[in-house]
């Protein structure tokens, strides 16, 4: 064996071709800073995030810097076409297209995503719209989280019967599809926007519930419970103080999950006619009036409901970094 | 059959019927809570519509009402439409719609799985490159946004623009009619599976006795087809779940804008228009697919992977 003699070519270089493990010790970071620099990694939830914000401060901003109101009912100014200054020369969105057109007294005007057919400025409405069901999405999830973490909370830590009188409940609420009990909770209750939201929340907290309970089962078995217990910690103590802060990065990645999903119901239940009563809009209500000339002003549909693919896009890609930021160990390959 | 998976499944069923008793109370209790009146209150005398109620039953106490209304569904009767079509038997006005609605529902969820397992699969072994990132790309936008946009963006450019589709469901040439809804309904179900098949074919690919197969020497097209695929496929029915739920809410929108005549339309008009027994109808319907669904979902489960059983205590 002593005489054997490795050639040049004997070996291969693999480096390229597989990933090489190095050991190396990784500095401590506090455990926010860590999920921040993960989350910044993911490209697709930072796009998310910022996009949101974007959205959200045109929501909040978007009607004041135009010289229209919401409910602004004017005949005269009837289904006019996206007019943007700039944007105009280059012969896109110039305001041709529409039934009324930017003649006479309107010469100078400019109704950024036309107004509709009742000559309503959609600029303004869109981002009422906007406002509105993200205030309806974000109360449903807010009080989605609150009963789902206590019921599963209890539900998870007690166990025994509880748990199974908790559970067979669950189950069978769970089992009416989410369709049929918001259609005939909007038919008992008069629609109105917080109607909606309890509408949300009916459906919404077992979700929230289900994988609290789930955390729950998990982490209370763990040692650092068991050390909390035999020294002497309460309940009430090993709840709030044990459990609670694991199960916290779940509950936040859930409801950002969630969100979207509310924001779809919201839409909807306005598209099926259930939605909040004029003049206010959603962007639901605004699809919903938009669809019905979609054939003669398509814009009126469509920039809502751009509005609102690139809204629900933007939360799930956001949900999924933080999912993945919170703990990477969860993770899909 | 072992004892145990006859036990779960007797179980799963006598659960399945006790929520579709509880779902037929609730949906009765909300209906008499419901406001408004199904019959033309300003027009109407009060005798006349005593008389009206006492033709349909509505003058009996609610509890016997709602015994006659359950005895009426065992032998498929559901009532008589109040509003939409007067005097006509709910059964016949749903059953001439659920064939349309069901059909679609099937077409999109077949067309869903097939695209969306080979979309998963090709993610999978091409793992990290650009078919990779594609599938994701449309795996993400398929679960974000919401099918009746997808519905609105065919309906600009086939049948505004291109007009090659027609705008409107046409119940004489109901194949040419079904393509755009079945197309936006598949989307979510395209973006789920392949999702899931992705993730499951990833893990698959990674375990033991795939490295067994492989270094037995077989080719890669049978370690594929043979060992990782079948069990790849095999978990792909719990996605089967969230597609039903995504097909359900999903075709009442698409149903409005294609303007299909099926039960989504009918459950809208017949909310809109106080059809209490049409909406109790169609919501039950929806309500015996859902747990049936959920029913097959959970039985199948139990059933290839016996650790759910195990796992539930039973």
């Amino acid at each position: 064996m002593n005489d054997f003699e490795f050639l040049e070519n004997d070996f291969e270089f693999i480096g390229d071709k597989q990933d090489i493990h190095t050991d190396a010790v990784q500095p401590s970071k506090p455990f926010l800073k860590d999920v921040w620099e993960r989350f910044k990694s993911n490209k697709g939830a930072l796009i998310g995030a910022i996009l949101i914000i974007i959205i959200v401060l045109l929501a909040i901003v978007g009607p004041l810097i135009v010289p229209y109101v919401f409910d602004a009912v004017d005949v005269s100014q009837q289904s006019m076409a996206p007019r943007v200054p700039l944007l105009e020369n280059l012969g896109f969105m110039d305001g041709t297209g529409g039934i009324k057109e930017y003649t006479g007294q309107f010469a100078d005007a400019y109704h950024y995503f036309g107004t509709d057919q009742l000559g309503r400025d959609l600029w303004v409405r869109v981002w009422e719209g906007t406002r509105i069901s993200l205030f309806v999405a974000a109360s449903a999830v807010i009080i989605d989280i609150f009963i789902g973490m206590v019921y599963g909370l209890v539900s998870g830590f007690f166990g025994g019967v509880v748990d199974n009188v908790m559970q067979r409940i669950q189950e069978i609420i769970n089992s009416i599809p989410t369709l049929v009990i918001l259609t005939l909770l909007l038919l008992v209750m008069t629609p109105s926007l917080y109607t909606i939201i309890i509408a949300l929340m009916i459906t919404g907290w077992i979700g929230m519930a289900r994988i609290t309970r789930a955390q729950v089962l998990k982490i209370k078995e763990q040692e650092f419970v068991l050390a909390s217990r035999t020294l002497g910690a309460s309940d009430f103590f090993i709840i709030f103080k044990a459990i609670l802060p694991n199960i916290f990065g779940q509950l936040i990645t859930m409801s950002m999950f969630s969100i979207p999903n509310a924001i779809f119901y919201e839409a909807f239940l306005a598209f099926v006619g259930l939605g909040i009563p004029a003049p206010q809009a959603s962007l639901g209500s605004l699809i919903n009036d938009g669809f019905n000339t979609v054939t003669t002003t398509p814009y009126m549909v469509v920039i809502p409901v751009i509005v609102l693919a690139i809204l629900m896009l933007s939360f799930n890609l956001m949900a999924d970094g933080l999912r993945d930021a919170l703990d990477p160990t969860m993770k899909e390959m | 059959m072992d004892k145990s998976t006859l036990k779960y499944i007797v179980k799963r069923i006598v659960m399945a019927v006790l929520t579709l008793l509880l779902i037929i109370l609730i949906l009765f209790t909300l209906m008499k809570f419901m406001p408004g009146s199904p019959f033309n209150v300003e027009k109407l005398s009060p005798a006349l519509i005593a008389r009206l109620e006492a033709k349909y039953g509505l003058d009996q106490p609610v509890f016997v009402q709602f015994f006659n209304y359950l005895k009426g569904l065992m032998v498929g009767d559901f009532g008589i439409s109040l509003k939409l079509m007067k005097g006509i038997e709910v059964s016949s006005l749903v059953s001439s719609r659920i064939a349309i609605s069901f059909g679609i529902g099937l077409a999109a969820a077949a067309v869903g799985t097939a695209i969306g397992v080979v979309l998963g699969i090709v993610a999978a072994l091409h793992k990290n490159t650009f078919w990779d990132t594609l599938a994701t790309v449309v795996a993400v936008i398929g679960v974000s946004i919401p099918s009746f946009v997808f519905a609105l963006v065919l309906l600009l450019i086939f049948a505004v623009q291109l007009n090659i589709l027609p705008v409107l469901y046409d119940v004489n040439t109901p194949i040419k009619s079904a393509i755009m809804p079945t197309l936006a309904l598949s989307v979510g179900a395209i973006a789920n599976v392949a999702r899931f098949t992705r993730t499951e074919m990833i893990e698959v690919l990674r375990s033991d006795y795939i490295l067994l197969a492989e270094a037995k020497g077989l080719d890669r097209g049978t370690v594929i087809r043979k060992h990782a695929l079948r069990n790849t496929l095999v978990p792909v029915v719990t996605v089967l779940a969230p597609i039903i739920i995504n097909l359900m809410t999903g075709s009442m929108v698409i149903e409005k804008v294609c303007g299909i005549p099926g039960l989504g339309m009918l459950l809208v008009a017949a909310i809109q228009g106080n059809d209490i027994y049409v909406v109790m109808a169609v919501a039950f319907l929806y309500s015996i697919l859902y747990v049936v669904m959920m029913l097959i979902v959970d039985v199948l489960y139990g059933v290839i992977d016996p650790r759910i059983r195990v796992g539930k205590g039973d």
